[in-house]
Parts: C-alpha cells; structure tokens; sequence
C-alpha cells in the first residue's frame, strides 16, 4: 500500500524499519514496515528470506540473538515453530532494539496464553496485529513493556470473540483472553 | 455461527500444517465485507472480515483502487457500532487502506468525534489514525484537541498525540512548532515513554536552532529524565552539542561528565548509549576512553549475545583507531573467538588482529583457522581484509599469513570472498618483495582450479609482468600453458599474452615459448590466433612496433592508458583512407560530462598531425569542432586541454558568464559562455574587455564579439591569446562586459532601434598550471613507475606549515597540480600520521607525468612531504617542482 514513510536521522530518534513475524519455513504470519528502504512486494520477500536463511541456524531460543548484514541490524528470537524479527539501521543502539524485541515476545506470550505457535498466532491473528500496532508507529518506538502492550490489545479485543476455529479451542480461549485482561487490568 | 468462515480440510486436525487462512481468497473476503453494511451490525463478525481483508493485505495481496474504495466506505459504515474492540480494528483497517484525500473527509468528523471521547482508547488511536492520514486544513480544524491530548492526563493519549507531532513535524512544521509549551510540559511526565516521546518532539523542533538545544541539554542533564529511552535520546543531544562546540579545545569538555555519569545507569540501553558516545568524540584522549572501554569490556562477558555484539562492535571501532585502549580486553575478546554468534566471533577475530603484536600472530591464525570454515561469505572477506592490513604491519610474519591465505583460496567460495583473497595475495606480493616468488607460486596453483575467468586473466596478467623477472621464471610456464589446453577464449587469450611476455624478457625462454606460441595458431579462436601471431612477429624482430628491444617492451608492459570508450569512439569515427588510423590522435582525458549538444561525426580529412575527428561523447571534441570552425582560430593546432566552466558572475544577476579556458601550444583562447536573464532586453555586440597586465607571457590577438544576445538564449565570445610556445604560462586577468543594450517591450518582442553603451564588471580569472596538465589515469602505477626513466626522477622536500589535516593538505597539493588521483590514494585514513599519494597526468606537450607523494604531520599539524616526480622529459620534472615551489 501506499504509506509513505519518513526516516528520522538516529540523531533525533532510534528508529525501527520493519517488525516480522515469520513461521519456522520463512512464510509470513504478520509483518508491518515502516521505511521506504523496501518499497516493492518483492524486495520485501527477497528481505524476509535472507534474514530467515541467515538466522535458520541459529540457537536464538532461550536468549534473543542479533546479526548484522547489508547495513542492518536485525535482533531475533525464535518460540516453537516461530521467528520474531526486529530491524533496524546499523548504528542504531542494539539494546534499544532488542527492548523492543522484547516487548513484542512477551505481550505476545501474554496474548496468546503462553501458546506461543504459529496456528495458535493465526487463530489470534487480530490480537497479533494489533500488537505490532501499540509498538511501533511509523517506525517510532511507542511502547515496550509487554504488560502495557498487552493490556492495551486485551482491552481493545472483541468481547467473546470466536477465533477461527473450533468452538472448543475458541471458547478455551475466548476464556483465557477474559482472565489475562482481568488479571492485567486489576 | 452463520455459516463456516473458511474452507478446511474435514481431516484437519491430523494434518500438521493445518492453517486457519487456508485457501483464503480476496474475490470471497470482498464479498464478506458486504456485511459491514448490514443495517444490524455484528461486531464479531466484521472483526472476523476486517482480520481477514488485512490478513490478505499483509501477505502482499492488494486491492485495486475501486475494491479499496469500496471497502472502505463499508467500513466507515461501522462507526455506528458502539463496540470497543471493533472500533480498534477499524483504526487498523482504515491505516492499511491509506485512504485518498477524497475518502478522508468522509471519516474526519467521525474521528474528530472520537478524539473528544472519554473513552481513553479512543482518544489515542483516533489522534494516531488522523496524523496518518490528514492534511493540513484538517490539522488546522484539530491542532486545538492535539495541543490539549498533549499534557492529557493518560500517558496512552499523550505519547499518541506526541509520536503524531513527529510524524506531522514533517509536512507541517510551522503549526507543531506551536506546541513548544506543552511539549515542553510533557517532557516532566512521570510516564516514561511521554517523556521520550515529547523529548524527541521537543529536540525536533528546536534542532536548528543551536542556543535552543544547548539550553535544553544543559536543564535536562541536571537530571529529572527518568526514562531510559529518553536518556538514550538526551546523551545523543549532548553528544551533538559536544560535536558543535567545536570539541577539542584544551581543558574540559562541555557534558562530558554528564556522558561519564551515564555509564553508572542502571540500564544497559543507556550505558552503552554513553559508551558509544564518548568513543565517538572527536580526538577522545585516552583518560577519556578508559572508562567507556571499561563498562564495553565488563559487557563483553554477557549471556546476552545482543550485549557481547554491542560492546565488541564499539570496541572493533575504536581499534580502528585506538588499538593500544582496547588490548586491555584481549583476552575477553580472544574466548569471544568461539562465540556462536558468528557476527561475534568475527568482531572479535578482526579487533584481535587490529590490536595483536607480532607474538601473537601466529596463535592467531591457528584460531581462526579452525574458525573459518563456518562463517558466512561476508564475514570471510571481512577476515581477509583484516588479515592483509596485519601483513603489511608485521611484514615479517609474511610467511604463516601467505600460507593461511592459500589454504583458504583452495576451499569453497563465491567470487567476491576469492577476489579478495585474490587482492589480498596480490598486495602483499606487490609490498612485501620476499613474499613474492611464494605469492606467485600460491596464484599458479590456484588458477589450475579457478571457476573465474576474471581472477584468472587478472592473475595471468600479474604472472606475465613479475613471472620472468623471479629466480626461476621456467617453472611458471607450464601452469601458464596448460590455460591454453584447458580454458575459455577469454582465459587463453590472457594466457597467449602472458606467455609472449616471459618470450621478451627471459632469452633462455624465448625459443620454447616459440613453439608454444606457434600451436596456439590453431586456436578455434580469432582473439587467441591473432595474438599468437602478432606476439610472434614481434618476438622475432619481424619489427612492427619498434626496431629496438626497449620499444618491444614498450609494446608488451606498457600499461595502456587511453581511454577504452574513447578509442571505441575514435575508430568508429575512423573513415578507410590512405592515412593509417593514428592511436595519439586519440583523447585521453575521460570526460564524465558529454556536452549537450551533440553533433554529427565530422568528416574532416584526417592527418597523422592534424586534428582528428574524436568521439562524438567526448566534450573537449565538440570544443575542438566548435573552436576549429572559426577561422582565426583554425591555425591554433591540437587543443590540448580544455578546463571547466567557472562562473565569473553570482548567481542570479542580470547577466550570467562562465569562462571555458582553452589550451593550445602557443595559444589560450577563453571562451565566454554569456545569458542575459532580463527580458525587457536585448543586448549587442557583446564583448570581453581583458586587462592581462598581470599575465606576461600573453598577447591578445583576437576577439570574436558576440553579435547578439537575446532574453534566455545563452552565445559566446572569444578572446585568443598568443603565448611562448610549449611553455605552461600563467597569469591572472581581470574582465569587464562591454555591450550595447536596447529596450525591449517584452509583450510585442519589438525592439527600440537606439541601443546605449554600457559594462559590466566580471570576476577575475586565472591560468594556472593546472590548466596545462591533463588528468590521465593509469591502470598500475607502479609498472608505469618503473617503466620510466630513473634518469628523470626529481625528489625534493617541502614544508607546508601548519595544516588542518593531512586530507586537507593531500587535496590542495592534488588541486595545484591537477593531476589524477592513482589507486584511489586522494582518500587519507581518519587520524593517519603519513600518507602516501600517487598521481598520473600528461603536461603540455604530450609528456606523461607520475608523481609521488609522501606526507608526514607532526604534532602541532605541520606538514612536510617529500616529491618525487618521473617524467617522459627531466625538464618538466623540474617544473612540476617548481608549480608546488611556487603554489
């Protein structure tokens, strides 16, 4: 789509270019730009699938990971059968970055209960998008502590939705999303 | 539910990859999105058909322009519904859709409703959907709820209203800059991300203005900024306040303190946002970076990886240029080496052999051994680069460097890793002259096996200049031969050349490179037969180039230096006559800037001493075309050289002139480019009025008025000067603009018939030097070097005071003599003491020029360098040193 994008200077702000969230192929489950440096649907995959092959064997699983290529820095963690990915410019400070990375894991894990896997992220796709949403805007970093990032998402959630799925599961967790955003919003 | 969402598998749940999209479709969800008009709206349900119309936009889908209008007019319908959670994918939605000018209007007041809401959620995502996607009427209408949403109570609301200042700072700056207030009031937040965000708006608005910043930096590192993030931000405003200061004085710099205080902050984002920044500092001292590799080193011992990539990246900068501050961490960078983070280890490896003495090395090389089969290509050639600097620092290790170098050109890898192995052997074969017979012998082996015909031609280049010249040039033969048996046309045509340069210079060789030279005549290919046969005539005197031997080896190590295109240009150009095609007749100046207008190849008869026609890209041929079609000026001979335009007028005056100055043997000619930008006139006789009393050497001889110059439509005048023949004279003159102007009605374009006289004062110009010299490259220095009479060097040293930097002085050397940078040596590395720079050129009359130069700076930035020059003519060494004598 059309969005046009600015790019701050580091000097005035860090500043995050794209936020993914892939599956253990490579496949996207959601991922949201926020710099022109990819503007076509192509460059973007192209993107996407170097980050993935060159992260693939990595160990980034009980500590999030970070690499360097083409004038990015990118910080990563992977949960089962998903790959979390935050990028950013190369002098951008790392630890902001992996802050945000951080924020973006964990309300996640809050979002969806702990079940933290690619059918259960599709299922909760909503939840998801609207996560990236309260993160980043326009590639400014607008929130980073998960419990914050969740408890707006949770608030905002359809009462009682029904995911796409079985009404068991959903119900499960049309359940489960009503205790968190209890829990959260004491 | 109504009916089934989505399509499935009936077996799904055995299947691993079921996917809840699956088979999804955009022609179907468009359908669906019908039921956003439903008069009863069910919110689950549209939530559902928004997920899904945004699941297909995120993976890569579009819509067309009327399927996007469309949606989002159904979606502007659900604004009815009072539901929360709806109303937040609605937000989402109508982002994605970035609607059009025409379509914002039909959401505006709605959002505008909601911006008012008391509803906190609604409140923020209202202001953040509206920044997105309004223009500045519409600002106009809301700036008054954003400047409030700004110091609202809930830090959701204000960080939204802040981050959406930053974003509209950009199309509008003139209304956020009105919000300085209550920015500057958000800055105290207690929330922590309002605090960063309105610090990052505030530093936004006032970052032109240097007092404003300071200001801000000095009341804010006095502490009250809680957030880390907003820290991080501060400690880049401080550090840019430094960099303004002009840093560098004597005695304290302003924050530093501030900086150094920040590396005791609780968190490590912050930290080593302090680090960086002290080791950024320009000309940081050493007690200045102790502290800061202090904290780097304790973070080299992290379990975070980010934190160990963090540190050992500053600390790989800093080596750069402080090698003896990072040793202290050597022995947490060496555990660093196996890291399973490759990025790490690769820092880490590359700090190493930065910082590393000569003891070192070879534990080194043992460990990165091991440690190169499993890093990415990139990496590698990072290593490599690394490896050969260390070489060239510690020559003596040459031998275990060589050797690692050769072990990784025979394993696996792309072509740009080869090539810089390749580069790397070469330099090193080129500096270090003990490393040469093993370097050559390590390239022979590896082109036996080499998948790149570039490197291979690029090695059998190298061979056939050092190959004959080593202890034992026989044993190189055979590896060169079996490219001849074995290649591709490109390679054995390479190999032919190489082969007949051993036949030149090694007469022991020469009756057995016959023979080898002699079976390439029955190549299946042009190229390689007729260099067989070429190199064969001339190998056996049957003289085509040259009586002598010397000009024989003229012929084969010459570098060429003219110009591919141009040649290409000159022979197209070239007609079938009597006259044989003339090679110096060729340009050799490469000219980036063809002239605009481009004119047909001339079909003037071409004469081994006249002028030729030349490419038609080249700009200094359409000068010669234009210049030679003038009858005075026809007598002139060759053009030489032909400078570029300098303006000898502001911009925008009423007249605009620039002068081309043109070059010839015994004459200048200054061509005056002239426009006249007022319409109301019309300007005649135009001339140049030039008193040369402060140029010698020059007599006028002729002047071309300019008969009329019209509004816009730009003419020239000529001034021609005689000068001593050959004899690179210079002078300065002054100019005066002499015309006749006459009224003109600009509506009926008639002119008045009286014309008054009037002048105008130009610029001065000069000739310098310069002028006489062009910039020729040539393709290996050091060859052309030393295929130059030894006879013709002329060394001497200079002072050239107190300088800014070394750059400084290296470019205003480079610009007196107007000479080619070489090997890309006009670039100094940051903070050097010495650099050396090679310089290619050919001076008037036709006589190359290779010069180098080798700067020093001593403490208090004064510089000395030492010249050598080598030219075609001992006498025009002597005048090189006298232009810098004198310059």
């Amino acid at each position: 789509m059309g969005h046009e994008f600015r790019d701050y200077s580091r000097e005035s702000c860090p500043t995050v270019k794209n936020i993914l969230l892939l599956d253990s192929e490579g496949k996207r489950v959601a991922v949201k730009y926020y710099s022109d440096d990819w503007q076509a649907h192509a460059a973007k995959l192209a993107f996407e699938k170097s980050v993935f092959t060159k992260t693939l064997k990595t160990n980034a699983r009980s500590e999030a990971e970070i690499t360097m290529f083409d004038g990015y820095i990118v910080v990563y963690k992977f949960i089962h059968d998903l790959h979390f990915f935050v990028t950013a410019g190369d002098d951008e400070n790392e630890l902001i970055l992996a802050s945000v990375l951080q924020g973006f894991t964990e309300s996640v894990a809050l979002l969806l209960r702990n079940d933290v896997e690619k059918r259960t992220a599709l299922e909760n796709l909503d939840l998801i998008l609207l996560c990236i949403d309260e993160i980043v805007d326009g590639g400014i970093i607008l929130e980073t502590d998960p419990n914050n990032i969740a408890g707006k998402v949770a608030t905002n959630a359809v009462d009682g939705a029904v995911p796409f799925s079985e009404q068991t599961i959903s119900q499960a967790l049309a359940t489960a999303r009503e205790h968190l955003a209890r829990s959260l919003l004491k | 539910m109504a009916q089934p969402m989505l399509k499935k598998d009936d077996d799904r749940d055995d299947e691993v990859d079921y996917h809840p999209f699956f088979g999804i479709e955009k022609g179907a969800v468009l359908q669906e999105a019908r039921v956003f008009n439903d008069p009863q709206i069910d919110p689950r349900r549209c939530s559902q058909v928004i997920t899904k119309v945004l699941y297909i936009l995120n993976q890569g889908d579009t819509l067309t322009q009327i399927e996007g209008t469309e949606v989002f007019f159904s979606v502007t319908k659900l604004f009815q519904s009072k539901d929360p959670g709806l109303r937040r994918m609605m937000y989402l939605m109508i982002k994605e859709l970035s609607p059009s000018a025409g379509e914002v209007i039909m959401v505006t007041s709605s959002l505008m409703k909601d911006m008012n809401s008391k509803t906190d959620m609604y409140r923020a995502n209202a202001i953040r959907v509206l920044s997105r996607i309004i223009d500045g009427t519409i600002l106009a209408q809301i700036e008054r709820y954003l400047k409030q949403a700004i110091v609202d109570k809930n830090p959701v609301v204000a960080s939204a209203a802040l981050v959406s200042g930053i974003h509209l700072l950009q199309t509008s700056p003139e209304v956020v800059k009105r919000w300085s207030n209550e920015v500057q009031e958000a800055v105290q937040s207690r929330a922590s991300l309002v605090q960063f965000h309105a610090l990052a708006l505030l530093y936004q608005i006032r970052q032109h203005d240097r007092l404003a910043v300071t200001k801000l930096v000095t009341s804010l590192t006095k502490g009250s900024v809680r957030s880390p993030l907003a820290q991080c931000l501060l400690i880049r405003y401080a550090s840019q306040v430094i960099r303004e200061s002009g840093a560098n004085q004597a005695g304290e710099r302003p924050h530093f303190d501030y900086l150094e205080s920040c590396l005791r902050h609780k968190a490590e984002m912050v930290i080593l946002e302090a680090a960086r920044a002290i080791t950024e500092l320009s000309g940081v001292t050493s007690r200045e970076l102790t502290p800061a590799i202090t904290v780097l080193q304790l973070f080299l011992s992290s379990s975070k990886p980010v934190l160990r990539f963090a540190a050992v990246r500053t600390l790989n900068k800093v080596a750069m240029t402080h090698p003896l501050a990072v040793t202290n961490c050597n022995i947490d960078m060496e555990s660093l080496i196996s890291d399973s983070n490759r990025s790490i280890a690769t820092l880490a490896i590359t700090t190493l052999l930065k910082t590393g003495n000569e003891s070192s090395v070879d534990r080194l090389m043992k460990q990165i051994t091991n440690f190169m089969a499993d890093i990415a290509d990139e990496f590698k050639i990072v290593v490599v680069d690394a490896i050969r600097s260390l070489c060239l620092k510690f020559p003596l290790k040459y031998r275990s460097l060589m050797n690692f170098l050769s072990n990784i050109l025979r394993e696996e890898g792309g072509f740009e890793y080869k090539k810089a192995i390749v580069d790397s052997i070469v330099t090193l074969i080129r500096d270090i002259p003990e490393a040469k017979e093993i370097g050559l012998f390590h390239l022979c082996e590896f082109i036996e096996d080499c998948e790149f015909t570039y490197l291979s031609t690029q090695i059998l280049h190298l061979m056939g200049n050092e190959g004959p010249r080593t202890s034992d040039p026989s044993k190189y033969i055979r590896y060169v031969y079996n490219r001849v048996i074995l290649e591709n046309a490109t390679v054995r045509a390479a190999a032919v050349s190489t082969l007949a340069k051993f036949g030149a210079l090694v007469d022991s060789l020469k009756p057995r490179i016959f023979v080898l030279l002699r079976r390439c005549l029955f190549d299946s290919d042009d190229e390689v037969r007729d260099r067989a046969t070429l190199y064969l005539k001339v190998l056996g005197g049957e003289a085509v180039v040259g009586e002598t031997e010397k000009e024989t080896n003229e012929f084969l190590f010459g570098s060429f230096d003219i110009p591919l295109v141009n040649l290409e240009a000159s022979l197209k150009n070239y007609e079938p006559s009597e006259t044989p095609f003339d090679i110096s007749s060729v340009p050799r100046e490469v000219r980036s800037q063809p002239l605009a207008e481009k004119k047909a190849a001339g079909k003037k008869p071409t004469g081994p001493t006249g002028p030729t026609s030349g490419p038609v890209v080249s700009a200094i041929d359409a000068y010669e075309k234009s210049l030679s079609s003038i009858p005075e000026f026809a007598a002139f001979g060759k053009l030489f050289k032909s400078s570029a335009p300098v303006e000898l007028t502001e911009a925008e005056t009423e007249y605009a002139v620039s002068v081309v100055k043109h070059i010839y043997d015994g004459h200048v000619i200054l061509q005056f480019n002239c426009s006249n930008t007022i319409p109301e006139q019309l300007l005649e006789n135009v001339t140049v009025l030039i008193d040369a009393s402060e140029a010698e050497d020059f007599a006028e001889v002729y002047t071309k008025p300019l008969r009329s110059l019209p509004y816009d439509s730009p003419g020239q005048t000529f001034v021609a000067f005689e000068k001593p023949d050959g004899v690179p004279a210079v002078g300065k003159f002054s100019n005066i603009l002499k015309f006749i102007v006459k009224e003109v009605d600009p509506a009926s374009g008639e002119v008045e018939e009286d014309g008054v006289e009037d002048e105008y004062q130009l610029e001065e110009l000069e000739v310098t030097y310069a002028d006489y010299m062009l910039k020729v490259p040539v393709s290996n220095f050091r060859n052309a070097w030393e295929s130059m009479d030894p006879e013709s060097e002329r060394v001497d040293e200079y002072g050239l005071g107190a300088r800014e930097s070394l750059a400084e002085a290296v470019n205003a050397v480079i610009s007196i003599l107007g000479m080619h940078p070489c090997e890309g040596t006009e670039v100094v590395a940051n903070n050097s003491r010495s650099h050396t720079c090679l310089l290619s050129g050919v001076f008037i009359g036709n006589v190359k020029v290779l010069v180098r130069l080798s700067f020093g700076i001593s403490g208090p930035k004064e510089v000395a360098m030492k010249l050598a020059v080598r030219s075609d003519d001992p006498d025009v060494s002597d005048r090189i040193h006298e232009i810098v004598a004198s310059g």
